[in-house]
């Protein structure tokens, strides 16, 4: 799959969405690490000073802003693979290569943003006061799951983009709702408290799923997971199970429509 | 069995057909309407019907054919970024595709920095590309905007980038669409150079897509005519080159009267070099055939900026008349000391001998031009000149 000619594209690939996403911006590449933080800044403001989200909950702050840095990945490298293939189409109409490389050459950008901005996560987990345990050796992990996720959906995405456009706005919307069914700003426990099954339900989600693990492993030891909060391991392996099942999907579908990319975008 | 060269490509009954969607077909309404009425959002144009042939290595050959008639298709599916729906097409070797202008370049990134781009997307890594980037720079003579975004280049700038790129990629195969009618003088003529040096070289297969015939029968050691996505012909690009300025002929006087293919036509070309000293001779050979039993005779017209300046008649000067339903080609040898330097067109008339009128024309739209240079003897022109021609039927 990665042969020698397609490592040097995809490299090359990556380096020039780098060079281009900050291009002509006065700040350039800071804005990797100050848009996530100038968004933790508001939501900190609005949920945890205002409505007191968290309250009672250590390094919630922590938390929060772990959440968001993952959140902004997933989103980024969903939108930007999504669009790759299109935005890409004077190179895919004039030489053959294996389509998915600009796919992936798109979420590895993303990765990579993501990558500079959890240095400012680990910061400010150092400065709060967070213990970390041997357990976080584990998170690459998580993120891993969290990366396949990504790349089935924006196999998915770009597959479908290339046809019908509208898929942009739609999914603009789904991400805004799924941004709040995740219990990003808002711990679990307050669902949890509200109604337990509610809570077992959005743990499901992938996504949920992914953001409450890392913040059991990189923040707080105590934080419920899916693996803690649900006693059945038959419902507990279902975010890994959707998770596989959209990635091999989602790699049927790719396959099967990336030979007509060039003549349809 | 066993030919002595081998086989760079091999294309066997390929087909391909587009969708082309019909207007508004993707907006929700249409497609309600069109899924209720059964109606196709799309129509189906076939494209390319059933091609076969085999370039063996060191071809240079040219794929001819008007527009629409499925060249670029073809080359595209050469190229692999087409899938053909039908058919195989089978590649030895490296091959370096240079379609339309150059391979994706990014009007955001510098000059130098596309050129790396470009370089992995033909499959060269960094250091492969250092080693030709000198080469490459000074092929396209851009040493002094390689730091400025492309955004700023000119689209002449544009394409010598990228020739420069696609040949210095040393690939086996190249793949070659419209791009002799860019590039100033000076660059062309180094293009000119490479092809001639290219067409030697037993090692690597050209497929050049023109609409040249100049290029055709300077480079090209075979040829083929491509007609609404069939192979009308192949062969020898200089009989190529010919069919395929005598169809388009025909298919412009038939698509004006609409009447049929059955009207007397008439071509025109310079033979050998387009730009000749005025010490030498330029030979033009006219291609005709009248449709019915009338006597008929050609002139040819010399004119320098839309005047007349020679008129040399077959019947008169020469005393070729001809009274059949034949092709006939006249070769026409003219000295031109007697001319000064310049810019020259050729106009073929074909008369009807009895009552002394034309009956098919080519050349007043400068399809038929020769240069002439270096003049030594040239005297100024006035008036006509005498024809001191020689001419002769040779089929």
């Amino acid at each position: 799959m990665f042969g020698r000619q397609n490592r040097i594209l995809l490299k090359e690939l990556v380096k020039t969405d780098f060079k281009l996403r900050y291009n002509g911006s006065v700040l350039g590449m800071f804005w990797s690490v100050l848009r996530p933080l100038l968004l933790f800044a508001i939501m900190y403001v609005v949920f945890i000073h205002f409505l007191k989200f968290g309250a009672g909950i250590p390094h919630f702050a922590v938390s929060l802003l772990l959440a968001i840095t993952l959140w902004s990945f997933f989103t980024e490298a969903t939108t930007q693979g999504m669009m790759a293939i299109v935005n890409r189409g004077d190179l895919i109409r004039k030489i053959n290569f294996p389509k998915y490389i600009i796919v992936v050459s798109a979420t590895v950008s993303a990765l990579i943003n993501f990558g500079i901005s959890l240095i400012v996560v680990m910061l400010f987990a150092v400065l709060n006061g967070v213990e970390f345990h041997l357990h976080i050796l584990l998170a690459p992990l998580v993120v891993l799951e969290l990366y396949v996720l990504a790349l089935a959906l924006a196999f998915l995405l770009a597959s479908i983009y290339v046809r019908f456009r509208d898929i942009e706005h739609i999914w603009s919307v789904v991400m805004q709702g799924a941004f709040y069914a995740t219990p990003i700003i808002y711990p679990i426990t307050m669902v949890a408290a509200v109604s337990p099954v509610a809570a077992k339900v959005l743990l499901l989600n992938p996504v949920a799923q992914i953001i409450q693990d890392m913040r059991q492993l990189v923040v707080l030891d105590t934080t419920d997971t899916v693996w803690t909060y649900i006693n059945n391991p038959a419902i507990q392996i279902i975010p890994i199970v959707i998770i596989i099942v959209a990635i091999v999907l989602a790699v049927i579908v790719f396959n099967k429509n990336s030979k007509k990319f060039a003549e349809s975008i | 069995m066993g030919s002595p060269k081998n086989v760079a490509i091999s294309v066997k009954d390929l087909h391909k057909s587009f969708r082309l969607p019909k207007e508004h077909s993707n907006e929700l309404k249409r497609v309600f309407i069109n899924f209720v009425r059964g109606i196709k959002g799309y129509s189906e144009q076939k494209v390319l019907k059933g091609l076969s042939f085999d370039i063996e290595e060191g071809d240079f050959v040219g794929i001819v054919g008007r527009n629409g008639s499925g060249k670029s298709t073809l080359l595209k599916i050469l190229a692999g970024v087409y899938s053909p729906d039908k058919g195989s097409v089978k590649i030895n070797g490296s091959l370096v595709p240079f379609i339309e202008l150059g391979v994706g370049f990014n009007p955001e990134l510098t000059g130098r920095e596309n050129i790396y781009m470009n370089g992995a997307m033909l499959g060269l890594s960094n250091q492969e590309v250092d080693k030709i980037y000198d080469e490459i720079v000074d092929f396209a003579e851009l040493h002094d905007f390689m730091d400025q975004k492309l955004k700023n280049y000119s689209s002449g700038m544009q394409v010598r980038l990228a020739f420069s790129i696609a040949i210095r990629a040393e690939a086996d195969i190249l793949l070659l669409d419209e791009v002799l009618a860019v590039g100033d003088e000076a660059f062309q003529k180094k293009c000119n150079d490479y092809f001639e040096k290219i067409r030697k070289d037993k090692g690597k297969t050209v497929i050049l897509v023109t609409h040249s015939m100049e290029a055709v029968r300077q480079y090209c050691n075979k040829a083929v005519f491509i007609k609404d996505g069939q192979i009308v012909a192949s062969g020898s690009p200089d009989d190529i080159a010919d069919k395929y300025s005598l169809e388009n002929l025909r298919s412009v006087s038939c698509g004006e009267s609409g009447v049929n293919a059955g009207m007397p036509i008439i071509a025109a070309k310079i033979k050998g070099s387009l730009i000749i000293k005025n010490k030498d001779k330029v030979k033009i050979e006219v291609r005709y055939r009248n449709t019915d039993d009338r006597p008929v005779y050609i002139k040819v017209v010399i004119k320098y900026r839309d005047v007349g300046l020679l008129f040399a008649n077959a019947k008169l000067s020469h005393g070729l008349v001809t009274q059949d339903l034949k092709e006939h080609v006249v070769q026409y040898e003219l000295p031109l000391s007697t001319f000064n330097q310049g810019e020259f067109t050729v106009v073929a008339l074909l008369v009807d001998s009895e009552r002394e009128i034309n009956i098919a024309s080519f050349g007043y739209n400068k399809e038929v031009i020769f240069k002439i240079k270096d003049a030594v003897t040239g005297e100024k022109i006035g008036g006509a000149m005498k024809d001191s021609g020689k001419m002769e039927m040779i089929q």
